[in-house]
């Protein structure tokens, strides 16, 4: 494991200038370049806001700002654009860098670091635009916006730790490729991000505490909406599932980095 | 201390019958695989700082295998290998390159997988630059490259610093001629400051002239481990035989053959190519007197009967042919079902290759009047030089000096 992070550490350089590169040649050749990152989730928020908004906006309760709608859909779509970016990018990653694995040595943890560096970069400019929208908005922050640091460190665990498993399998089980992309669009709609956890009937609430990605969407909207403390309690269950599947993952990549080179 | 040894390696790839058994393996179960491919077994060998090693072996002996087991991108099953010091490939060249990219980034970049430090790489940039000479296109993306620039300065990249072992595979073509000669002369300049050089190619000129050490690889084991003449020789032979020894007869089935015309009145059925020894052949030696038969099958009465047979090189340029009318050897109003067998002698003074028999039955000296059959690439066979100097050419022929000093 000490190994692990020590070539990591020599390979730094790598790991940045691929981060970097990423995100050159994705806009390299487009007018707007960078703002496309930005155009894509916003029209996402404005499609929901303006399909939903007058359906649900009567229900959010506790703020009474006019926009409150846009604003608890963007505070739930920044964690679950992370979580699914991390995921899907995972998911496909040793198939995609098969070749490179096949013909160059090089410590193979840079390519989870790199997705994990892409997405964390694409999730802060987000976040910069959305606050940029939300003072537009009329909506006031305060020093509770800072619990979105280790907020936002245990979405990439968690989805780091669910997506290199699945990306290790997926090398050898090539369905599951097909499947998570399914089963994340059927995930996103079972946690409360396009609707308030009110709309749910009561006897079905509780089984929404099964979901890690409810509590994480929840402290997003108690940080982001209503300025508020998150619930800590459920946080830990999940901070603690996350290091368990991060440990499992890691431990998985070292025992089939060995065999994907040969199946690649 | 040598600085390479490969110590019992081996190295299966191995099929489950549920990809699940794969996982429990790496949970601790201990799960049998279905299938178990060994395509190296028991690999030994040590190699001291400065050699030059040839690696030889047909198409599947596993020097692909080998070599990555020593780049460290697969792991061996079994045994161990010890590096003391960077290995360095020349495999695919330019792998990796993101085309939106200018030259300089992705120099950049490329040498960061190899695991330099941004200060290295600014160190060794302006030797790379000048080592690829594509001038201002080193600031512009690679996707305006042409695919000799990219290969230069993929090329330049590889060999910006200078490892312990250096692995070349095969194509050292890299752009014209005058890089090629550049790229040769970085890689004996290596070679002179103490690099290993793994050479991994079938051209017996150029192992000869890099390499003082050939290692043979048949089946995924080391068969022979010497000098580069003697093992080329002794792999000639090993082709010979092997090749030889599984060869079968050329079927025919009915018209169903590989580029066939005609109207079948007469069919040949069967070709096979004798060497001089009298045995079935797929490999030759130059100059080797060799025997074609041809067994023609007549399906109605026919006025007149005419084999035609020629020998083509692999650019299907005809080396030699002629016809039973030109022979003199016409055969007149064979019957119905009648069977023939026609045998041709020659001897094989072509050129190092591989060589196709066309054949046709025709009814008069050529296929204008009446084309029975027309068969390109009938039978296939390749001659390789088992005794005979060095020559160039598609043909063989003895070529005597006499030097007189006046």
């Amino acid at each position: 494991m000490f190994n692990m992070f020590k070539s990591l550490w020599l390979y730094r350089y790598f790991v940045l200038s691929s981060i970097r590169n990423e995100l050159v040649s994705r806009f390299a050749r487009s007018k707007l370049g960078g703002l496309w990152m930005i155009i894509q989730p916003l029209s996402q928020v404005l499609i929901y806001a303006l399909i939903l908004s007058n359906i649900l906006a009567a229900k959010l309760p506790g703020i009474d700002n006019k926009y409150a709608y846009a604003i608890y859909l963007m505070a739930g779509l920044l964690a679950w654009n992370l979580f699914s970016e991390i995921i899907s990018r995972s998911l496909t990653l040793f198939i995609e860098q098969g070749n490179i694995m096949k013909k160059m040595s090089f410590p193979r943890i840079t390519l989870p670091t790199i997705v994990v560096g892409s997405c964390g970069l694409n999730n802060i400019l987000l976040f910069i635009s959305m606050m940029g929208i939300f003072l537009l908005l009329g909506h006031q922050f305060s020093f509770v916006t800072f619990w979105l640091i280790p907020l936002t460190f245990i979405v990439i665990m968690l989805a780091l730790g669910i997506g290199l498993i699945l990306g290790i399998m997926n090398v050898f089980i090539r369905d599951i490729g097909q499947a998570i992309p399914i089963i994340l669009q059927i995930w996103f709609w079972f946690t409360p991000i396009v609707y308030p956890e009110s709309i749910i009937p009561e006897s079905y609430r509780h089984l929404l505490a099964l979901n890690p990605m409810y509590h994480i969407t929840n402290a997003y909207h108690q940080v982001l909406v209503y300025n508020q403390m998150p619930d800590i309690n459920g946080l830990i269950s999940v901070f603690f599932i996350a290091c368990v599947l991060v440990l499992v993952s890691l431990f998985l990549f070292r025992r089939a980095s060995a065999e994907m080179v040969d199946v690649l | 201390m040598s600085l390479l040894n490969v110590k019992n390696v081996s190295k299966a790839f191995r099929t489950y019958s549920s990809e699940w058994k794969r996982f429990a393996n790496w949970f601790g179960l201990s799960a049998k695989p279905n299938e178990e491919n060994w395509v190296l077994r028991h690999i030994n060998f040590d190699i001291q700082p400065g050699e030059a090693i040839g690696i030889i072996g047909q198409n599947g002996a596993g020097k692909s295998t080998l070599l990555k087991i020593i780049t460290g991108t697969l792991q061996p099953s079994e045994g161990a290998i010890q590096v003391n010091g960077r290995v360095a490939a020349i495999l695919e060249l330019g792998m990796g390159f993101n085309p939106e990219l200018t030259g300089r980034q992705n120099v950049f970049h490329a040498a960061g997988l190899m695991g330099f430090s941004a200060e290295q790489i600014h160190q060794a940039m302006s030797d790379i630059e000048a080592f690829a000479e594509v001038g201002k296109y080193f600031d512009e993306p690679v996707r305006t490259y042409s695919s000799g620039m990219q290969m230069r300065v993929a090329f330049a990249v590889a060999t910006a610093y200078r490892p312990e072992i250096l692995i070349v595979d095969e194509a050292l073509s890299v752009g014209d001629a005058y890089f090629q000669h550049k790229s040769f002369n970085r890689i004996r300049e290596f070679q002179e400051q103490g690099t290993t050089l793994l050479i991994v190619s079938h051209d017996r000129s150029a192992i000869q002239s890099l390499c003082d050490r050939a290692i043979l690889l048949e089946k995924g084991k080391v068969i022979k481990d010497g000098n580069p003449e003697e093992i080329f020789d002794f792999y000639n032979a090993i082709i010979a035989e092997k090749e030889n020894s599984t060869v079968e007869v050329t079927k025919l089935e009915g018209g169903k053959t590989k580029t066939a015309s005609g109207t079948g009145e007469a069919k040949v059925e069967e070709i096979v190519v004798y060497n001089s020894k009298g045995e079935i052949a797929e490999t030759v030696g130059v100059g080797e007197q060799i025997e074609l038969q041809f067994v023609v099958r007549v399906y109605e009465d026919i006025k007149s009967l005419v084999l035609g047979c020629g020998i083509k090189d692999r650019l299907g340029q005809m080396m030699f042919g002629t016809n039973t009318f030109h022979t003199k050897q016409l055969l007149h109003h064979p019957k119905s079902d009648d069977l023939f067998i026609f045998t041709v002698s020659f001897a094989a003074n072509l050129g190092v290759g591989s060589y196709s028999v066309h054949v046709s039955l025709v009814e008069e000296q050529s296929h204008i009047e009446k084309n029975f059959q027309w068969l390109d690439r009938a039978a296939m066979f390749s001659v390789i030089n088992l005794d005979k100097y060095k020559f160039v050419g598609t043909a063989w022929n003895e070529m005597n000096f006499k030097i007189e000093k006046k």
